[in-house]
Formats: structure tokens, sequence, C-alpha cells
């Protein structure tokens, strides 16, 4: 999951062109939408497509989106849950 | 310069159409455009439903008199273009001071996109031919020189607003004197660019779309095109058919709160349609009939239902999007709405918003479901709201 | 009308307000590329992410601008580009085909639009007036001017934010180069005049060499109604005319238009013509030169900045600086008296002989 973790805020920052943000700035539980990180509705939709390009995971429904995104911690939880199903 | 503004003559080509008494006629029978894509080859043809012109390249161009080799945009600009100029009947365009101000959202792309595909592979492959008109401008000047018109030719694009913009900027140049004749409004076809870029926003409804319902999902795209000729007053005076349709009222205004998403208070809409009242001079209840934006997306139909409460609180007027029609062509949809509008005038009529059956609960109005005739109909009120924040409303007055 | 103000992205070193063109940039080879500042200096960093190249340097034009204007909200903000966002448009092209439709990413779609430019202008500003795009070729600029200048007289708006920007992208390079518009072979633009040979004869020898070289730029202008201490120069007059027949159309176009605003040649200290060292398009300002401009100094630009089709709008920059500083810039190789105060300055360029436009400035 650490790993996992560490994998996922690299990609965002790089998914969202998030300048002059390092990994180590984006804490695990940390809000990513509104406050926190602030990101917006197209930064969800960006999200959206790196779940779907880095780990063939695609969002069955556009509304769970606020609820799986909240943090990069319930993100990974998200994956970690819908990779094993896949396997 | 305060000369009034007047519309001579109306050319559409869209879903439900393919010239203007072919739109009403579909409009009077409930008949909607949208459907299973049919002309694009998108990956995504059998999944998301379109409202495409129901004619082929090779049939716009005959009834464009332009190569079918051309851009499927520029055919339906120069097919509604002309039937507009044919109806305004003015028998020495010649003689007058001309313009042509049209919109589009990305020019000749159909066939960019065809050139792509080869060009990744190898930059030295594509043919030339199918870029060279992939500027917006470009499809506009393949237009005007088919129609001869040379004093003034320019193209707007601000997405989905463009062709209302090109309207009032036509009517602007006229009231300035610097043109006597505009020919103004807008064309877009369905690209897969644009499909597919609509579709990463994921505001596409999979089904047909709903404006103004309470459980809507999405808009459809659509293309077409739609023009007007505004004249200026000397040149109103001249004509057999003396006109009594005007552009009264304009505005465009900046919503400044998202790159495509609209405030939840409709603060550029509001702005554009309160703005285009006072040009006009008009109250919010003089307005018989608004055309709405009404894309069917979660986002527009709150923010614009939002800002019409504010507005028009207590005096609704009668209101429908004919986008559940013709589904939202993008550049086009301002010059097509403002020929539904001025036939609003015209023949005292209004449109049905198709599919609607759970009225939005944050709103007090509904909008109308039945096509009405005999409609006293005197100011009608037409919104176009475009990325960008971009919004524009239009007012056109009967005599 | 006046200038008040300007902001300049561009291949010289004209960001920035330093000294008026007294460093030329030399360029080789047939692309020029702006120089560009620091936009984390500019723009806020979480903004510059939704933000491709041709969006930042327009922004960052604009706010030079509205900054030397000590505007902070303008009442109009209209911009002009032919070409649009072209890597955000390459960019969504690409991952179309590469990926057959699936994976796409909104961003490079949303940053494709062609308002975007001012729609970010807008955004920062947090402005609700006016905001339009022009996207015509050789006019863009042209008509986002004349929007300007109507709100203006309209009194709409008692100052607006009109500017032009375009890029050039390895994609349109690759493209435009196969179209035949740039030269082949080694060219600096400093020298780019040197390689069009203005024949004694008028007709018939194929004197110079085809093509020009690319550039790209981001200019803006605050115009305003009522004059102030620090404009640059007074914006007289614009006109634009299409594909015209021949050289006596233009002619008469350009002689009209000085009529028009009762002057004529003569009264003209300065004529800044858009040369762009291909000799196909340069033969009408040569023929001009040996005509109504006989009598007129000529200085050129595009050898600073590079052809693309809003280029005028970085002559305009060029004129008002000449006005406003009283100096001619030497790299522009002005052969006139160097006392006498150049008091109106008419530009004449053209794109592709297609898009043709004429602008007068004097001073304020």
């Amino acid at each position: 999951m650490d790993k996992l973790i560490a994998d996922l805020k690299t990609q965002i920052i790089a998914q969202l062109n998030l300048q002059d943000i390092k990994p180590e700035d984006i804490g695990d539980d940390q809000p990513l939408f509104v406050e926190g990180l602030g990101l917006d509705s197209i930064d969800a939709l960006e999200l959206i497509v790196l779940l779907q390009q880095q780990y063939k995971i695609k969002l069955s429904n556009a509304d769970e989106g606020p609820k799986v995104f909240r943090s990069v911690k319930t993100m990974a939880e998200y994956i970690t849950a819908h990779q094993s199903r896949n396997v | 310069m305060s000369q009034s503004v007047f519309v001579a003559g109306t050319g559409a080509i869209s879903a439900i159409g393919n010239n203007v008494a072919e739109c009403l006629c579909a409009l009077e029978n409930g008949q909607a455009g949208m459907g299973k894509m049919f002309f694009s080859n998108s990956a995504h043809q059998e999944k998301i439903p379109v409202a495409e012109v129901k004619l082929d390249n090779d049939d716009l161009a005959q009834l464009a008199a332009l190569p079918a080799t051309k851009s499927r945009t520029a055919l339906l600009s120069m097919i509604a273009a002309r039937e507009a100029i044919n109806n305004a009947g003015i028998e020495n365009f010649a003689e007058w001071r001309s313009g042509f101000i049209s919109a589009n959202s990305v020019g000749g792309m159909d066939k960019t996109e065809k050139f792509f595909t080869e060009f990744l592979a190898d930059n030295q492959n594509g043919k030339l031919r199918d870029v060279v008109h992939h500027e917006c401008g470009s499809v506009t000047e393949l237009v005007a020189d088919g129609l001869g018109i040379k004093n003034y030719i320019t193209t707007i694009s601000t997405a989905c607003s463009s062709s209302a913009n090109s309207i009032f900027f036509g009517a602007r140049l006229i009231k300035n004197n610097i043109l006597d004749v505009v020919v103004a409004g807008g064309a877009d076809a369905i690209t897969k660019f644009t499909l597919n870029g609509f579709n990463t926003l994921m505001i596409l409804d999979d089904d047909f779309c709903q404006p103004f319902d309470e459980h809507r999902s999405g808009l459809n795209l659509g293309e077409g095109a739609g023009y007007i000729v505004l004249v200026s007053e000397k040149v109103a005076a001249s004509l057999k058919k003396k006109p009594d349709v005007m552009l009264s009222g304009y505005c465009n205004a900046n919503d400044a709160y998202h790159q495509t998403a609209s405030s939840p208070d409709g603060t550029g809409s509001f702005l554009a349609m309160s703005g285009a009242l006072k040009k006009s001079g008009l109250q919010p209840a003089d307005i018989d009939y608004i055309n709405l934006h009404g894309t069917g997306t979660l986002n527009n139909d709150l923010s614009e239902g939002t800002a019409i409460k504010r507005l028009f609180h207590p005096h609704y007027p009668k209101m429908s999007s004919t986008k559940g029609f013709t589904g939202h062509t993008l550049g086009a949809s301002g010059g097509i709405e403002a020929v539904f509008s001025v036939l609003s005038l015209l023949y005292g009529i209004i449109y049905p918003n198709l599919r609607l059956q759970t009225p939005m609960k944050e709103l007090p109005f509904i909008p109308v479901t039945d096509f009405i005739k005999n409609a006293p109909v005197k100011h009608v009120l037409t919104n176009s709201f475009g990325f960008g924040g971009n919004c524009s409303s239009l007012i056109f007055s009967k005599l | 009308m006046y200038i008040r103000a300007t902001g300049n992205i561009s291949p010289q070193k004209t960001f920035g307000h330093l000294s008026f063109l007294n460093e030329p940039v030399v360029y080789h080879g047939n692309r020029l590329a702006c120089i560009e500042p620091d936009y984390k200096e500019l723009i806020d960093v979480k903004l510059i992410r939704r933000m491709s190249r041709i969006i930042r340097m327009g922004v960052a034009a604009a706010k030079e601008c509205l900054l030397e204007a000590g505007v902070k909200m303008p009442d109009a903000i209209i911009t002009g580009t032919a070409y649009g966002c072209m890597e955000d448009t390459g960019v969504f092209l690409t991952r179309m085909v590469e990926f057959n439709e699936e994976l796409l990413t909104p961003t490079a779609f949303i940053q494709s639009t062609h308002n975007t430019i001012g729609a970010q202008i807008g955004l920062i500003l947090q402005c609700n007036n006016y905001n339009n795009a022009f996207v015509h070729r050789g006019f863009s600029f042209e008509s986002a001017l004349l929007d300007g200048m109507m709100l203006l007289k309209e009194k709409e708006a008692e100052n607006v934010l009109v500017g032009a920007v375009d890029e050039i992208t390895n994609i349109s390079h690759t493209i435009l180069n196969r179209m035949g518009l740039y030269k082949q072979g080694p060219v600096s633009n400093l020298a780019l005049f040197k390689t069009t040979v203005i024949p004694a004869r008028l007709s018939g020898s194929e004197a110079g060499t085809k093509g020009t070289i690319a550039g790209e730029g981001a200019s803006f202008f605050l115009l305003a109604n009522e004059p102030s201490d620090t404009d640059y120069a007074k914006l007289d007059a614009l006109a634009t005319f299409y594909k015209p027949k021949g050289i006596p159309e233009i002619e008469d176009q350009i002689l009209s238009f000085l009529n028009h605003h009762s002057i004529t040649c003569n009264d003209i200290e300065l004529v800044i013509t858009g040369k762009n060292g291909d000799n196909r398009s340069d033969q009408i300002f040569d023929q001009l030169a040996q005509s109504i401009f006989s009598k007129n100094q000529t200085v050129n630009y595009k050898n600073l900045c590079g052809e693309y089709p809003t280029s005028s709008a970085f002559a305009l920059w060029m004129a008002a600086h000449i006005i406003k500083s009283e100096t001619i810039p030497e790299i522009l190789e002005y052969g006139g008296p160097v006392e006498k105060k150049i008091k109106r300055i008419l530009i004449y360029n053209h794109y592709q002989g297609i898009h043709h436009s004429l602008f007068l400035i004097s001073t304020c």
C-alpha cells in the first residue's frame, strides 16, 4: 500500500501538471478537492483517466468520484480493492 | 449611430431540416434530429447519439456548389448563408458595402483529423489539401468567396456563443456605418475531435437529451449552420419586402468562474440577459419568449435557470430549448437559434421543449412542451453560453 | 483613441520594457522563437498548470500591458489568433489517433478552444466584461482591434485590452514548411532582406529567393478614449482590404485611406511595411516603394519577429514605441534625417497577398 501511495502521488503530480509540488508535499489523508490541494472538476476527470491508464480500472459511475478521490489514501484503497477483484 | 438594424433574411441547415422550411416543419411536428451516428467512423459510433444533418458530403457539396473534398463545415455554412441571402432578396446586393461575419469552433477539423492519422505515421505523409482549410478563418473565406462578399470578412470563435457574437458584431458594423449589409451567423460539423473532447468532459447524454428536465444527463452534439442577413435602415427602406424584425438588443458578458463550468448563480448569463434588455430598452416583462441555451447538462441548465429566476421573477415568459430537436450545434447554435427566434416573431410561434418529463425542482418555472401557434410574440430573447464563461444574449423584436 | 500601454513577447527582447530593440537577437534558420519570461513571477503557479505555452504568453503580455496602464479591470478583453492553441490541438489529436479515441483527457481539449487566452485573462482578473475572440487568419488582430475601437466609439467602454497571439509548434512548422512558406537553406533573420534584390526592371526576373521565416508572438495594447500623460501614441485609423486584384487597386486603397483622413503620403514621416523576404510577396512592397511610397522613408519589421498571420500587432507595438521614444532603433536601417521628429506613421502589411491592413498612428 505504501508503494502504491507513493506511486500515486508522483502520477497525480504528472497527470495534473502540478508544478512546484513534490510527492512529499501531499499528505496521505490530505483532501484533494476544494480544500487541501484545491483540485477541481477537470482534475477529477483527469484522475478518472489516470485510474484507467495506470491501473486499468474504470470508474463505473462518475458519482463515485468524490468518494474515491477524497484523498490519495482513499484512491489507493479503491485501487487495491478493485485490482484484487480483477485478478 | 443609433440606427436600427433589421433582419432581412434567414437560412439554416440542421439535423431537422436542410433549409428553414424543413426545420420549421420538424419543429411543428415534434420531429427531433438525433439518432445513431451515421456519417462519422468514430470508435464511439455505437454508444453516443448525435444530431447529424441527414446528407453526406457529396449531397451537401451539390447543394453548396462546392467540391465534396472541402470541409463539411464549409459546405454547411455555404448552404445556409446562401439561403439567407436569397431569402433577403436584395436585388442590388453588389452595390452595398457587404460583410460576412461567420463563426465556427474548430474550422476544417474534419479534414485535419484525416490528415493527422497519416501525418503521425510519417510527417511527410497526409494530403496538404486536407489541412489548407484547418483554420476557422479559412472555412469562412471559402464561403465568402463563393458568395462574392469581400468588403469585410471575419470569424469569431468563442465556443458555443460564437455565432451569437458574430450576429451582434455584424449589427455593430452597420450601426458604425462601416457596412450596409451583413450576413452573420455560424456553422459547425461534428468531428471526432469535438466528439471525443466532449466525451472526456463527461457531459454527453448516452440517450436523447432532456434540457431542463430534473433527470437530464447531458447534451447531444449536433451540427449545422444558421445565418441571418442584417441590413441598415437605408437598405431596409429600399427592399420590396420590408423587414419587420429587428435586432433590438445584445450583450456579451463573462462568467469568469471556471474554464468550462458555469457559476452556480449564473452570473455571466444574468449579466448577458440584463445587458441585452438594457440595450433594447425593454423590461423583463416585455419578453414573450426565451429560446434557452438549454443544452441538457446538469450545470448549464441550472446556471441558466437560476439566472432567469433572478432576472424574470415573477413574470416568466414562455421558454424552451430547441436543442432537444437540433442537438447542441456549438459554433452554429447562436446562428440557428437566432433564425428560430426570428421565425418565432414572423409567424407567432413558440417551440416545445422536448422530452421534458419532470421539471427541475430548483426552478419556479417550466418550459413549454407544446408547439404554440398564433402566439402574441413581439420580443424574443435567445441565449448562447460558451466555454471560457463567454455568455451572449440577443433580443429580436417585431415592429 | 490612445495607445496607453503595451505588452509584447516576441523573438526579440521586448518583454519587460527593456531598451527599445537595442540588442537585436540573431536567428539562423527559418524559425524564430519567442523569448519568454519566467512565468512563475507573473502568474500564480496554481493557474500556470492549466496554461499551455501560448496561453502563458498571452496572459503574461496582457498582464504587463495592464500593469503599465495602471488598469486592474479593463472594460473589454478582445483577442485575435489565427491558429489558436496549436500545441493543445496537436496533443489531443495525437492521443486521439494513437489511442484510438480511448483514454483521452479533457485538459488539452479545453485548452485548445480558441478563446481560451482571453478567457483565462478574464478569469484571472475576475472580469465580467465583454470578452471576444477573432480567429481569422491575417485579419485576426485587425478584427480584434476594430471591435475594440468600435466599443470605444460607442462609449460602451472607456478602455479596452486588445491583443494578438500566435505560436509556432513543431507540427505546424512542419506542415507550413511542406506548404512552401519558408526559406530552405541557410538564412539569418537579420539578413532577411538582403536575400531579395530589388530588380531594376519590375517584372519578369526571378530576383531574390522564395519563402520567409516563421515567427510568433503575443502583443497586447490598452486603448483608451481619454488621453493620459503617459500614452504612447494616438491610433487614428485602421483599414483592411481583402484579395485586391493588383497593384493599382492596392495603391487606390492606400491613397483613399489617407485621403479619408485628409492626408497624403507627404504627411507621413515613416512607413512601416511587412516585407518578409519572400520575393513572391515582397514584389508588392517593392513596387509601392517605386510608386506611392517613392518619397517616403520605409522600414520593415519581419526580420525581427518573423512572419505569422498576426505579426501586424508587432508592427503596431514598434510604431507606438517609435513615436513615444522619439527614436528609431538602428536595426531598422532608417535612412531618413535623424533630427526629423516622427509625428505620423503608416503601417502597411499584407499576409500572403490576401489580407491587407493599414494602421495610422500619430503623436499625442
